[in-house]
């Protein structure tokens, strides 16, 4: 039996009218987050996927359809029972949104007083939740003495002392460098696989996306695009907008893979193995390498590289033979001129 | 100077404290709740009401348009009713808490605007309650903002308590209206002004400090 998921939206839309124009920030959106998964929502700025998260907590109601949490229609519940929910749903933000007259203990101890948490079951929560994020020496600092990633640390933090089923991330690493990026992710990662919390990640980076999600929905204007586990999606992109953001990933514009461009993704291929020289080798053909973006992860490669296709067909079709005798995922840029 | 003008400018002062300490506290009193009311009522406040936000404002803008002077002569019959006189410090008050009260409503409503938007949004998204947010988030975060509101608003009531000396009202105000102004005696005039002025600096260095002591954004 198919178990009910965590977040589920039925067909929802959201627009915003105002005197002078009608935005519709998110268009007919129905999509399943599971219990337990990291599911990701890329897209462009601008592409409705702030508004769509924040129609998961009702911090934006839709102008239609219906949101369901734990099989709950959020829509129509009274003010209580949203509140109620929302406390089993954890948000962290890109700017952090922490008080700021409040230090790090007092922040995480905010929600726990809302929750009406007694106060000797606070002080043994909030140090554990201190141990967790690796802060416990700054319980007494105030958020304008943390850097970006320590405040990020504390929100995730506060938005875990409730216990939530849920933390919704919107842009949560947009304004923190690649290190400390990458330390929140970990930590999120952890967060999901030591406790089973189910996240649901924004993020205009497809890295961001690779790094922790399980699946991916992609949007574009209000519209979802594209939904699938995100290792298919980056090595079988089927919208564009898909694409673009994969080829951005890769220290290309983004704009559509051009023309006289073979894209080859790297999934889990041993990096050992030095793949362009045995092309090269194998062909006889120079290869130009145009953008890379390729990573090691214990021994393996990830990631991209754009080259140039070259002119004779021949040169192109041994070159193709060759990335398909060794399972090598690839891509070639546009059809017509 | 005999120790008798000392004594009356000792009173004086005295007079002018317990008058502008007394309005503020009753101003304030009033006020805060208002200036929550307005902030809350706003268009994009939490607790959206543009009825009660459009009938609110215009009854503080239709006080806080009349100069104090006409408020205080225009309400003596107010002040009789409440405190049985309309002279002296006790029946200046009441003048001054009615003009003082939207003001401070304003100040406050100005103070609450400065908080972060997404610091309320977060405390929505944890599931606070409206009362939580005004309570733990919204009032707290803006302590340093409305603590400076303070200093400027005592500066602000000093001045009407001041000018209140001309229609019977007591203090500082009194003595330099009563001497300086009707006897032509220009050395109390300007020792009453010089008293007023570092009642001012006083104060406002009081709450400079204040402010950056508990204000934990900048360190």
């Amino acid at each position: 039996m198919a178990q009910e998921a965590v977040i589920r939206f039925e067909h929802v839309s959201k627009s915003f009218t105002s005197k002078k124009l009608n935005v519709n920030a998110v268009r007919n959106v129905s999509l399943e987050i599971q219990k337990g998964e990291i599911f990701g929502i890329i897209g462009f700025s601008g592409a409705g996927k702030s508004t769509l998260i924040r129609c998961m907590n009702l911090l934006e109601r839709p102008t239609d359809g219906n949101v369901f949490f734990q099989g709950v229609n959020l829509c129509e519940v009274n003010n209580r029972q949203l509140r109620e929910a929302r406390q089993k749903m954890g948000m962290i933000f890109q700017q952090f949104n922490l008080l700021e007259q409040r230090n790090v203990w007092e922040n995480i101890c905010y929600p726990l007083e809302i929750a009406g948490v007694k106060k000797g079951e606070r002080k043994a929560r909030i140090k554990e939740l201190l141990e967790l994020v690796d802060l416990t020496e700054k319980a007494k600092a105030y958020p304008s003495q943390l850097s970006g990633g320590q405040k990020q640390r504390v929100a995730i933090a506060r938005a875990l002392a409730t216990n939530p089923e849920v933390i919704l991330c919107d842009e949560a690493t947009s304004a923190l460098d690649p290190i400390t990026t990458k330390s929140i992710l970990d930590l999120l990662k952890k967060i999901n696989q030591t406790r089973g919390v189910t996240i649901v990640v924004i993020t205009h980076e497809m890295k961001v996306a690779q790094q922790i999600c399980d699946r991916v929905g992609v949007m574009n204007q209000g519209e979802l695009v594209e939904l699938g586990r995100v290792r298919e999606i980056f090595l079988h992109p089927q919208s564009e907008t898909a694409k673009k953001m994969i080829l951005s990933g890769g220290g290309i514009q983004p704009m559509d893979l051009p023309q006289r461009c073979l894209r080859i993704a790297f999934d889990g291929f041993s990096s050992s193995e030095p793949v362009i020289s045995q092309l090269t080798l194998y062909t006889g053909e120079m290869i130009n390498i145009l953008g890379a973006n390729t990573e090691d992860v214990g021994g393996k490669a990830y990631g991209q590289m754009i080259i140039e296709k070259p002119r004779d067909p021949e040169a192109l079709r041994k070159i193709e033979s060759f990335l398909e005798e060794r399972g090598i995922h690839y891509e070639e840029g546009g059809g017509d001129v | 100077m005999s120790a008798s003008m000392i004594q009356l400018f000792w009173e004086g002062i005295q007079e002018t404290l317990y008058m502008v300490l007394v309005s503020m506290l009753i101003s304030y009193l009033i006020g805060t709740p208002l200036g929550v009311i307005l902030y809350v009522t706003d268009g994009n406040g939490i607790c959206k009401n543009t009825a009660v936000n459009t009938v609110v404002g215009a009854i503080i803008n239709m006080i806080r348009s009349i100069p104090f002077l006409i408020l205080l002569v225009a309400i003596l019959p107010f002040t009789r009713f409440v405190v049985g006189t309309t002279i002296g410090a006790k029946a200046t008050i009441v003048p001054l808490v009615a003009a003082a009260s939207p003001y401070v409503a304003r100040m406050v409503e100005s103070s609450l605007k400065e908080v972060d938007a997404g610091v309320i949004e977060a405390a929505q998204a944890m599931g606070s309650s409206a009362l939580q947010i005004i309570r733990k988030v919204i009032l707290p975060e803006a302590r340093p903002s409305l603590l400076v509101g303070v200093t400027i608003s005592f500066a602000t009531i000093l001045g009407y308590s001041a000018m209140a000396g001309f229609c019977g009202g007591g203090g500082l105000g009194a003595i330099a209206v009563n001497y300086g102004y009707y006897r032509y005696d220009d050395e109390t005039m300007l020792i009453t002004v010089v008293l007023l002025v570092l009642i001012v600096q006083i104060f406002q260095e009081i709450g400079s400090r204040l402010v950056k002591r508990i204000d934990k954004r900048i360190k």
